[in-house]
């Protein structure tokens, strides 16, 4: 029983939400771009350059909200390296995305040392402020949810990035831009992994720390694929996976190994994508590179 | 009526091809105007241009008299020029009405979409033209017929005055393409025009009001239906006479090579497959196997090219037992094997026209030398092969898979055939194959057999079994339930032995 009430109570649910949001936000950006028909494992990378980018902007001016204005932007700007290299250059989208990834790991290191003069961890910068019981970007979270349902399933954009995920060379005939569309939802991906970077330094924390998303990129990516690359699914995948998160903080005090309880959340990912919730069948023409007039 | 399109000294060259030359294509405004030719005789480059999707090096488009520049697709359709893809442009998960409206959509505030607007529309359409459809039914829940009307639909949405149909009646079955002919004429008494693609001679001359032959990239000349025939239509597409039938010499038959006896498999749930399979095939003899498909025949291939292991039986080739030995022992013994599907099991598709010419004998002399090849010897074969085959396009570098279905076929014939089988395996072999490529493959296969050569060949065209076999063995549920003499049996009789039904059932067993 008290390990019950330890588990279950208002904290808890706080925490959850406050652990769910960055996995939620990196997921709606991976829905936009794979639903584009662009695979983006370097949700994790653009998470952590955010993360930096929040940090660095709230130390130097001061102001929280630029630096989450800034760590948004610059997400967007470091997608443009994906989208380039797979939609103009036909690029593979794995080795591409692992690329962002490990410039991400290394290159905040190395511009924590050019700017901070340390190397692990920066110093503390403002953090944002809570509205009632989070921080704003939760609130962020959730409208990000609503309005990507909308413009995914009730929007022309949306049709439109539904059918270049699918079949592009439809969408193509009927005059479509492909790769214009495709370059836009890369970037939105970027932008909004960029965002949810920004929550884990500058809403959770008030620091940045070396590697400091910790494999949330690639939970946010599992969140998406169990949500069947819906804003709506996402929410519930990352709402559930936030839980496991919290449990396992919650859980580190009792005699259970506390290495079996952070696995709990990983272990669950891996069940829950080996098919638990029925078959998840991406956008078909994901991972291929658009080639206009084609012919096989 | 005038002229509503005009394509004046169309030339498009692609690297190495000359796709288009100098092509004239004239559409008079109201009616069904049939563009044929072989595969690759540059028809769809011609609509390609026609839609945006190439743009022509020479060569000017007048449309209602005016000069027309079209740059894409989207120019194109704004001046009234629609597709109906071969392949159809569908996006499976997306409905009916969304198929339809995508790329103008019509919308309400904050870019909404007007869903319930576009599929009044789509109704709309969709009755004024009796094009029936479930406009909210998803792509990959409907018929093939119904995609085809989706397509249609799509065009008609955009406003289209000239309809262009590429290749439409390859996917259908033979009610559905009657629904598509009435389709067509309802089409026309609503004022469009249509450009109907196609190789098939019967279809043109049941539909159309002229006709445009392609041969080679050049427009060999326009005619009217009425006064066209079967005949001269097909020597105007390939060139020269054509043989609609098969022409061979009486059968010169020498001894038994070929000995199946008692072969039985069963599938992976214990049912029969195939049931007690006997036969022979003697030297010089083409032994054609007729049935509904499904009924076994293409496990038999299976089975006999080691690609299956059978449960029981013999299969001898001049008395070397080759049953369940390896897919390359099996080659080793000089079988030759052209697979039912080409794709599958015939081509590596991304491998070029070299390449493909070795598969299975790239580790044997000449081309292997210990573990390298000798590229000299590769391209030695290859030359000569698309020489002696007619292969086009004479590119032996080009990726098989942009070749047209009957060449394809052609580089699979010269592999098969130039290593000298004693037994020859054809599988469908002239499945989706252009009236050149068919006389030309049937020839090849009469030669072997002429040469000497024991010959399977399995088909579905009874009309291909009847002119190839001397004799035809019927297959029916894993039986072979009769063999006869092909010039002593009738398509009635051997359609009636195809459904089970049987007029000798007890003699053969």
């Amino acid at each position: 029983m008290d390990i019950l009430t330890q588990i279950f109570n208002l904290q808890t649910l706080y925490a959850t939400i406050r652990m769910a949001t960055p996995l939620v936000i990196a997921a709606i950006g991976g829905i936009f771009c794979e639903r584009s028909g662009i695979i983006n494992i370097a949700l994790e990378g653009m998470m952590l350059m955010g993360a930096f980018i929040a940090v660095l902007i709230s130390y130097f001016t001061g102001s929280p909200w630029l630096g989450l204005i800034g760590a948004t932007v610059f997400g967007g700007v470091f997608a443009v390296i994906h989208a380039f290299v797979s939609i103009k250059y036909h690029a593979d989208q794995v080795v591409s995305g692992v690329a962002l990834n490990m410039l991400a790991a290394g290159g905040t290191v190395f511009l924590l040392n050019v700017f901070f003069n340390t190397s692990g961890t920066s110093p503390a910068v403002n953090s944002l402020p809570y509205w009632g019981p989070f921080k704003p970007t939760v609130y962020f979270g959730l409208l990000f949810v609503l309005v990507a349902h909308y413009v995914i399933f009730h929007t022309t954009f949306g049709l439109r990035v539904r059918s270049i995920g699918e079949h592009p060379h439809a969408a193509d005939s009927v005059g479509i831009n492909v790769e214009l569309t495709r370059y836009i939802c890369v970037i939105i991906s970027g932008m909004l992994a960029g965002f949810a970077g920004a929550h884990l330094s500058l809403g959770v924390l008030n620091i940045f720390r070396e590697g400091m998303t910790a494999g949330r990129g690639f939970i946010a990516l599992a969140a998406m694929i169990f949500g069947k690359w819906t804003p709506f699914g996402a929410l519930g995948a990352g709402l559930l996976f936030g839980f496991f998160q919290a449990v396992q903080i919650r859980l580190q005090g009792f005699a259970i190994p506390s290495e079996f309880v952070q696995m709990i959340p990983y272990i669950f990912t891996v069940v829950a994508l080996a098919g638990v919730i029925g078959r998840a069948t991406p956008p078909a023409a994901i991972g291929k590179p658009f080639k206009k007039n084609n012919r096989s | 009526m005038g002229k509503i399109l005009q394509m004046k000294n169309i030339t498009k060259r692609f690297p190495g091809v000359l796709a288009n030359d100098r092509v004239n294509l004239d559409l008079e405004a109201g009616e069904i105007h049939a563009l044929i030719g072989e595969n690759g005789a540059g028809k769809s480059t011609l609509m390609s241009i026609l839609f945006g999707i190439y743009k022509q090096n020479e060569g000017e488009i007048y449309y209602k008299g005016q000069k027309l520049d079209i740059n894409n697709p989207n120019d194109a359709i704004d001046a009234g020029i629609g597709m109906v893809h071969q392949h159809f442009m569908l996006v499976p998960t997306l409905t009916v009405t969304e198929n339809i409206i995508l790329g103008s959509e019509p919308t309400k505030s904050l870019g909404r979409i007007d869903i319930d607007k576009a599929v009044a529309k789509v109704r709309k359409l969709s009755q004024e033209y009796g094009l029936e459809v479930d406009p909210l039914a998803k792509i990959k829940d409907i018929s093939v017929g119904m995609e085809q009307r989706v397509e249609i639909l799509k065009v008609l949405y955009r406003q289209a005055e000239v309809l262009i149909f590429d290749e439409p009646t390859a996917v259908l079955t033979p009610q559905e393409v009657e629904g598509l002919y009435k389709i067509m004429y309802n089409l026309i008494d609503q004022g469009k025009s249509i450009i109907f693609i196609t190789h098939k001679l019967k279809e043109v001359l049941s539909v159309s009001d002229h006709i445009t032959v392609l041969r080679k990239g050049k427009s060999i000349g326009t005619v009217e239906t009425a006064q066209a025939s079967e005949r001269e239509l097909a020597q105007m597409m390939v060139g020269r006479e054509v043989l609609l039938e098969v022409d061979k010499e009486p059968a010169n038959l020498g001894d038994v090579r070929v000995e199946v006896k008692g072969l039985n498999l069963n599938d992976n749930k214990g049912v029969k497959v195939l049931d007690d399979i006997n036969f022979q095939i003697r030297e010089g003899e083409i032994l054609g196997i007729a049935g509904v498909e499904g009924n076994g025949q293409s496990e038999l291939v299976e089975v006999l090219t080691g690609l299956t292991k059978a449960t029981e039986g013999i299969f001898k080739l001049e008395g070397q037992e080759l049953l369940n030995s390896t897919a390359r022992n099996i080659r080793e013994a000089k079988v030759g094997h052209i697979p039912e599907d080409r794709h599958k099991h015939g081509l590596v598709l991304d491998y070029s026209v070299e390449d493909n010419l070795v598969l299975g004998h790239h580790y044997k002399d000449p081309f292997a030398k210990g573990i390298n090849f000798d590229f000299n010897a590769l391209e030695d074969n290859a030359k000569r092969l698309i020489k002696e085959y007619d292969i086009r396009p004479a590119n032996k570098d080009a990726k098989v898979k942009s070749f047209s279905g009957g060449n394809q076929q052609k580089v699979i014939v010269a592999r098969e055939f130039d290593f000298g089988p004693e037994l020859l395996i054809a599988s469908q072999p002239t499945r989706g194959v252009d009236i050149g490529a068919i006389e030309f493959i049937h020839k090849r296969i009469i030669e072997q057999r002429d040469a000497g050569k024991a010959v399977l060949v399995i088909s579905a065209e009874l009309s291909e079994i009847m002119s190839l076999s001397d004799r035809i063995a019927v297959m029916y549920e894993g039986r072979i339930v009769d063999i006869v003499e092909a010039d002593k049996v009738t398509k009635e009789e051997l359609g009636l032995l195809m459904t089970g039904g049987s007029k000798s059932k007890e003699e053969s067993k």
